[in-house]
């Protein structure tokens, strides 16, 4: 194969070979050489480099220089392997790996990442956002001030404000720059009719756009404490002024009315002395207390101690339940007398093929307490509370759970089955072992070979099995006075969803340290179950 | 196995069949109505045009097609498109990036091969919904930036669903591929084809029925995935069917049962016929490991 060597080769007495294409491709000039394939790759890869460099612009422009970074690696290592003639592996492995790299391993890291630091609401962005942030929501209007008649005006996309001063000059400002003089303007006493660079919004085009109107605020000054110019109807202004002042020497904020101090703390606030806080705050490392939180801080350790243990609990209790009973089921098929096995398999795998979400759903509609099909119809009106009480709902969940999983099972060990050999059956038969010794010692051993991987991966989806959790009981019934919102029947990744999105405070970080626990359990258990196989060993 | 197919030739009757035949049907029977009420519960439910919990408890006590009629005015056709737009490029994508890489591990000798197989192993083992906080923090990210790629795009979320893609199912495809005797790619080299001609040409036809197999999965598995999607999707307009009739089932109130019922038949039946067709392969040991959701 040494045609396919496509790594520079080591410099040794042997010249390097070449890309395995034909000799006489090196003799003729490239140019003339054009195949429609090339014309394909070239059309591809430029339309990659323009959104590409679409995209650098773009992060540029936001001043996201993470992203431009990445992009122009991954625009390089695109160019260079479509367009080097050796790099062949590339060529058929660069789509996927950049999907690979930036949806799951950048996603993975940035799951660590984040496990250390108290990303979530209150502390969403970096210290400078919420300085700014803070001088915003602080503002206030200044008692007794002036009214300015103001003229809201747009630049492209852009909102300004515009006032006519005492002097008669027109003078503009954004968001981003501070009110100047403009040269160049029209005024009709003190309305701006018309200016240079900008247009005037009229009646229509400002209750249209009322609400980004509302939150402009344009600094009076670059001196951030001489406030700014707002507006809330368009055509009247006030200038409001901060009601704290940042030192930016020392770092610190001050109430201007009372005085207060209040200096950054570790957990990523400004925070007085009496322990009130200025709100937002920002996004630091916390080390790991987000881990230490679970096992220790009393409120939330309880539930989770509790979850963690339901969690192993249903996956065991699921693959147990499920394979038991797909075993048990495809035994009894497994024998040629029973007439109709075709149309018995055709419907017992209908769960299967059932959409899962749907089949969570529906039992959801069916097990209502009080108008479902099972408690009205089967039970003959019975009240029990299958979703709502602690220990029916985990009971409900085990059993749909079953209802949904026994077919893949069934139909599982119906392969392995007919794979036994019957010779060995047939042997056992002759030493005299009876139909439960033979299932003991011989069937169950034979089919665990191919069945036991599958059992892993079944225990590792069940695991992590958010769907039937979420969609049968939400998790609920919930726990009583625990700081996030998560219930009996939530398990590990169910309670990263609900740390993360459904509490009323978003504790990304939280909900991340939950995650990587999950990864380490998960990388555990399959760890184990690879010692045991050769997957390895067939690369 | 041996003596029960000698003992076919006798036919067992009377106890003696009831004891070692007959009793399997019994079994046979309770199991096919515990699968099948549920699914007829559905479709009596959607077939009752009063389309509330407490109404479709009598199974056909009506038939009607108001349900269906009612689904068109409603948001339902738009998931419907939404769940086949993001399935569909979502399996052609996995199929194509799958197949590209199953190819260069299987047919080319590389620094590195080694490696990579055992790290693709590995990541295969961390199902890339365990991230989805970050995955929901990249997204807000990189919709400052590209809004295409954001939150509430369903580009995004196809994006999402491919960065999975080759963790999950390059391994199925490399071990069909190293089926395919290499002697069929080195004859085509020496007849002058290129190493993307023998690719797409030669390859792909001979492994098509991994790659059906592979796309179909791939198809199935998004149209199931719900908690990127919740995620991702947040208007109305561009759920996807889990999402959109999650939020249905879910609202404890006025659940629209009828109309649920009816786009679960709907959403079901595609799925459903998908599986007479996977049900070989699965049996057959081929998805070994692909647990459905």
């Amino acid at each position: 194969m040494s045609t396919q060597q496509t790594e520079p080769a080591k410099a040794g007495p042997e010249p390097r070979t070449p890309a395995p294409e034909p000799r006489r491709r090196s003799v003729t000039s490239h140019a003339r050489d054009v195949k429609p394939g090339f014309v394909v790759k070239l059309v591809l890869v430029a339309l990659v480099d323009a959104l590409g460099l679409y995209g650098i612009l773009a992060a540029a422009a936001v001043q996201s220089w993470g992203i431009v970074v990445f992009l122009v690696l991954a625009l390089v290592a695109v160019n260079w392997v479509y367009f080097s003639r050796r790099m062949l592996p590339g060529k058929y492995l660069v789509p996927g790996l950049l999907f690979l790299l930036v949806y799951q391993l950048f996603v993975m890291a940035y799951t660590g990442y984040v496990s250390f630091t108290n990303y979530g609401d209150g502390h969403n962005s970096t210290k400078a956002d919420a300085i700014q942030a803070i001088q915003v929501q602080t503002e206030r209007r200044v008692e007794g001030s002036p009214t300015y008649p103001v003229t809201v005006l747009a630049r492209g996309d852009e909102l300004a404000l515009g006032i006519v001063d005492e002097d008669g000059h027109v003078r503009v400002g954004t968001s981003a720059e501070p009110l100047e003089t403009l040269d160049g303007a029209q005024a009709d006493g003190d309305r701006i009719t018309g200016a240079d660079g900008f247009e005037v919004l009229g009646l229509a085009q400002i209750a249209q756009r009322q609400g980004e109107i509302t939150e402009l605020r344009v600094p009076v000054s670059d001196d951030a404490s001489e406030g700014s110019l707002r507006t809330q109807d368009g055509s009247t202004g006030y200038v409001y002024t901060p009601s704290v002042a940042y030192d930016e020497a020392a770092d610190t904020f001050t109430d201007l009315e009372s005085g207060t101090v209040y200096t950054p703390s570790r957990y990523g606030t400004f925070t007085a002395e009496d322990g009130s806080r200025l709100t937002p705050g920002w996004r630091v490392g916390v080390g790991l207390e987000n881990y230490t939180a679970m096992f220790s801080d009393s409120r939330l350790s309880g539930p989770f101690f509790t979850i963690l243990a339901w969690t192993f609990a249903f996956a065991i209790l699921s693959v147990v339940t499920t394979f038991g009973l797909g075993l048990f089921l495809a035994i009894v098929f497994n024998d040629p007398r029973v007439r109709g096995r075709r149309f018995y398999r055709s419907l017992l795998i209908l769960p299967y093929a059932f959409p899962g979400f749907l089949a969570a759903l529906v039992w959801r509609g069916m097990l209502n307490p009080r108008f479902g099909f099972v408690n009205e119809v089967l039970l003959g009106g019975a009240d029990v509370p299958w979703l709502t009480d602690p220990w029916l709902a985990k009971l409900s969940i085990l059993l749909v759970n079953l209802w949904l999983g026994f077919p893949y099972m069934f139909l599982v060990c119906t392969g392995a089955l007919q794979a036994i050999p019957s010779d060995v059956i047939e042997s056992a038969r002759m030493d005299g072992a009876g139909a439960f010794r033979v299932f003991r010692s011989m069937t169950l051993p034979l089919l665990m070979i191919s069945v036991a991987p599958l059992l892993i991966s079944s225990f590792a989806f069940n695991f992590n099995n958010f769907t039937l959790i979420y969609m049968l009981t939400g998790g609920g019934p919930n726990f009583e006075s625990s700081p996030v919102l998560v219930g009996h029947t939530d398990i590990l990744i169910s309670m990263v969803y609900a740390v993360a999105f459904e509490s009323g405070v978003k504790q990304y970080g939280l909900a991340s340290a939950v995650s990587i626990l999950i990864f380490v359990i998960v990388g555990a258990i399959s760890y184990a179950a690879f010692r045991r196989t050769k997957t390895l060993e067939e690369l | 196995m041996a003596r029960a197919s000698l003992e076919l030739h006798a036919p067992v009757t009377g106890v003696r069949w009831w004891r070692e035949v007959g009793w399997r049907h019994v079994v046979g029977v309770v199991m096919v109505v515990v699968c099948v009420t549920p699914l007829l519960y559905v479709v009596s439910a959607s077939l009752n045009a009063g389309g509330t919990l407490t109404g479709s408890n009598k199974l056909f006590s009506q038939v009607s097609g108001a349900n269906y009629a009612e689904l068109a005015r409603t948001d339902f056709p738009l998931w419907a498109v939404n769940s086949l737009v993001v399935c569909t490029a979502t399996a052609l994508g996995t199929v194509l990036m799958g197949a590209a890489a199953a190819y260069a591990f299987s047919r080319f000798r590389f620094q590195g091969r080694r490696a990579s197989l055992t790290a693709l192993l590995l990541v295969q083992m961390f199902p890339q919904m365990l991230a989805f906080v970050a995955i929901f923090l990249l997204l807000l990210t990189l919709g400052d930036v590209f809004p295409a790629l954001g939150l509430n795009s369903r580009l995004a979320l196809i994006a999402v669903y491919l960065g999975g893609a080759l963790g999950v199912n390059a391994f199925l495809m490399y071990g069909f591929f190293n089926t395919i005797p290499r002697e069929l790619d080195e004859a085509a080299k020496i007849d002058g084809a290129s190493h993307a001609q023998i690719f797409f040409t030669i390859i792909l036809r001979l492994v098509s029925p991994i790659l059906a197999v592979v796309g179909l999965l791939s198809f199935v598995s998004a149209f199931g995935e719900f908690i990127l999607a919740k995620i991702v999707l947040s208007r109305v307009e561009n759920y996807t069917l889990a999402v959109g009739l999650y939020v249905w089932a879910s609202d404890e109130r006025n659940a629209p049962w009828g109309l649920f019922a009816a786009a679960a038949v709907l959403a079901a039946i595609p799925v459903l016929l998908l599986f007479q067709f996977l049900q070989r392969y699965i049996v057959s040991g081929l998805t070994a490991g692909s647990v459905k959701g």
